[in-house]
């Protein structure tokens, strides 16, 4: 049997399709033969442009979902296209937030299982095989489905390339929401978005990242200088975002961001396996740590053994001195 | 209330983890602790039913029969517990975990349902909302508020941008981060009297759950092969004798960054 349809779950943000949902795209493309999409939103049927040019050929448009949490329309309207007759061989979920709800909900309506914290897609035996990083990356695992599809997969961001495929607009067809009055009440009553100036922490070319080695809050302030200084994003470790120093959106890991910037700096920070699954792809890492033991300086590519509140001002001294 | 509280129990993170080498999954032999991730739910579980009639019961599957990590919950305040070992569930993928737990769960009637985001050692992230589907309970995932109003709960959600206020009816499902409370140690009371705590032993067939839909048996998914990730080139270790700095500029230099 050969890889033939696979469907992509697409994420929004200001109206257009997010960078992992166009990498998905582009791997669907290469693993299979005929790529669609599911979407959802007020005027999901307006991706067809975008999402056609990265090769999808149809659009499930689920609608909007309201002011709920769309995990449980999404899964129930995708559950139904599926046992409608319609289903494809694999289907590829952002692992975001909404992403996993979905991809949960669905497994459970479908009675398959899901593979997370996919990074790597292969064909195996006509069918698909994933692979997953273990023990922070050191080890990669490969896995596949036992029974008959669809495979749903669960894929971090940046595990992918995307690139447009240049293909026309694609079809649009409804994939109404089924009956699911009873698990359809999480509503979100409000949303509070965190101002953030300066590049995106996942597409800036430099990320100077701070962990519990700052000492306080206080301290984070060297970072968002030093990223200013850079042109790049501040990024942190959970650490310092558990203890409610910076916003969640400031996180680099297993949980929060993955991030490939050309510099990855990261002051104070320990190097847990869960913060280097999501800055080890880094093309160049610098790391600043007093402790020559930790973890992080085996990834690094200039280590500084030394204290963050002296190297941290000096280079923002020498930085700003060169302007 | 009544409060459900899922806890993973798992090889200590500090030792290295290994794979088995024949089957490919965790090697979970040896002595298991409660997951620091639940630290937090359990922690909260006992903030929102701390009032009269209350109650917070621990919910767990682990080989073995093992109850140390229920105990460190039982330690920090929760009532009693449920643990589900059986031979049967060795090999047991996250939809078949999440079967095994629905049913448990089921069993004390919650009003909420509280487990961690994501466990240490399986990082699924989706197993608590399979919990939910299967419960046909609704679900917030990554909440790093929750309060009680009533009848409903108010949580907190984290998102891309910043974070949502959510609002779902009891009884509902709720995963939480490691921002959301700041967990207490067991005092020494609380151990002496988590030792006499009830622990309820379940196997899968007094769930009334059929064998061939857990374990290895009933797992839709299997690993093929494992292999070392290519490894970064060393790169330059030096202590900072007052030129820590210096070196980062000329490193940046040379990639053109400055
Ligand atoms: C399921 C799960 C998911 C997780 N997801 C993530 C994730 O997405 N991202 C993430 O980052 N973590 C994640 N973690 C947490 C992770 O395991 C670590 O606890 C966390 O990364 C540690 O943050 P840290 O390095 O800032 O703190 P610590 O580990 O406390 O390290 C602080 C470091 O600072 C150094 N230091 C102290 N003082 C100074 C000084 N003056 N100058 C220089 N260095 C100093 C110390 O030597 C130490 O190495 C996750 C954990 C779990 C269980
Ligand atoms: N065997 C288990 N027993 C009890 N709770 C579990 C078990 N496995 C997972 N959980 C709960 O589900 C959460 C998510 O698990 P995971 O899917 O492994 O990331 C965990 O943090 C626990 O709260």
């Amino acid at each position: 049997m050969a890889i033939d349809k696979i469907w992509v779950l697409a994420e929004t943000t200001d109206g257009a399709p997010t960078p992992v949902t166009l990498e998905l795209l582009t791997e669907a493309r290469e693993v299979g033969s005929t790529v669609e999409a599911v979407a959802w939103g007020a005027d999901a049927a307006a991706l067809a442009g975008p999402l056609g040019e990265y090769g999808a050929t149809t659009v499930y448009d689920v609608g909007d979902v309201g002011d709920v949490l769309p995990g449980v329309p999404v899964a129930a309207a995708v559950a139904a296209l599926v046992q409608g007759g319609n289903a494809p061989d694999a289907i590829l979920f952002p692992a975001t937030y909404e992403g996993r709800d979905i991809a949960g909900r669905l497994s459970v309506k479908l009675d398959k299982p899901v593979l997370t914290n996919v990074t790597g897609l292969t064909e195996s035996d006509g069918g698909l095989a994933s692979q997953h990083p273990a023990f922070g990356g050191n080890l990669i695992v490969t896995a596949k489905f036992t029974g008959e599809g669809p495979g749903l997969f669960v894929i971090r961001a940046k595990s992918f390339a995307a690139e447009p495929s240049g293909g026309a607009a694609a079809a649009v067809a409804a994939a109404p929401v089924p009956d699911v009055a009873s698990t359809n009440t999480a509503k979100v009553t409000e949303r509070h978005v965190e101002e953030r100036s300066g590049p995106k922490l996942d597409e800036a070319a430099v990320v100077v990242s701070g962990g519990r080695g700052l000492g306080d809050a206080a301290n984070y302030a060297l970072i968002e200088e030093l990223a200013k200084l850079l042109h790049g994003a501040a990024g942190a470790s959970r650490a310092i975002v558990d203890a409610g120093w910076v916003p969640y959106s400031h996180q680099v890991g297993q949980t929060g961001k993955t991030v490939k910037p050309t510099v990855y700096m990261a002051c104070g920070i320990s190097g847990a396996t869960q913060h280097l699954v999501g800055m080890k792809g880094s093309k160049n890492i610098i790391a600043i740590n007093k402790d020559k033991e930790a973890p992080i300086f085996s990834v690094a590519d200039l280590g500084i053994v030394g204290d963050v509140h002296k190297v941290l001002p000096a280079l923002i001294e020498a930085l700003k001195a060169k302007g | 209330m009544n409060v459900v509280v899922c806890v993973k129990q798992i090889p200590d993170p500090a030792a290295p983890g290994a794979l088995k080498p024949d089957t490919h999954t965790l090697d979970r032999s040896g002595k298991l602790i409660m997951d620091d991730s639940d630290n937090y739910g359990v922690e909260m579980a006992l903030q929102l039913a701390g009032g009269e009639g209350d109650e917070v019961t621990l919910v767990s599957m682990a080989p073995g029969g093992e109850t140390s990590g229920l105990r460190t919950g039982l330690a920090m305040g929760a009532a009693k517990a449920i643990l589900i070992s059986d031979d049967a569930l060795a090999g047991s993928d996250a939809l078949g975990t999440a079967k095994v737990l629905a049913a448990a769960i089921a069993r004390a009637n919650p009003d909420l349902v509280v487990m961690a985001t994501e466990s240490t050692d399986g990082y699924t992230g989706t197993l608590p909302v399979q919990v939910a589907e299967l419960m046909g309970l609704p679900s917030v995932t990554f909440a790093k508020a929750i309060a009680v109003d009533g009848s409903s709960v108010k949580v907190e959600r984290q998102t891309e941008a910043g974070y949502d206020e959510v609002v779902v009816p009891l009884p509902a499902l709720v995963t939480v981060t490691a921002g959301v409370v700041e967990p207490r140690y067991p005092s020494f009371k609380g151990i002496m009297a988590a030792k006499s705590k009830p622990v309820d032993n379940l196997t899968v067939a007094d769930l009334g759950i059929d064998a061939s839909q857990v374990g290895a048996a009933g797992a839709g998914q299997e690993i093929t092969d494992v292999s070392p990730a290519e490894e970064r080139a060393g790169g330059e270790i030096v202590v900072d004798e007052g030129d820590g700095a210096q070196r980062v500029v000329a490193f940046l230099e040379q990639l053109k960054v400055v």
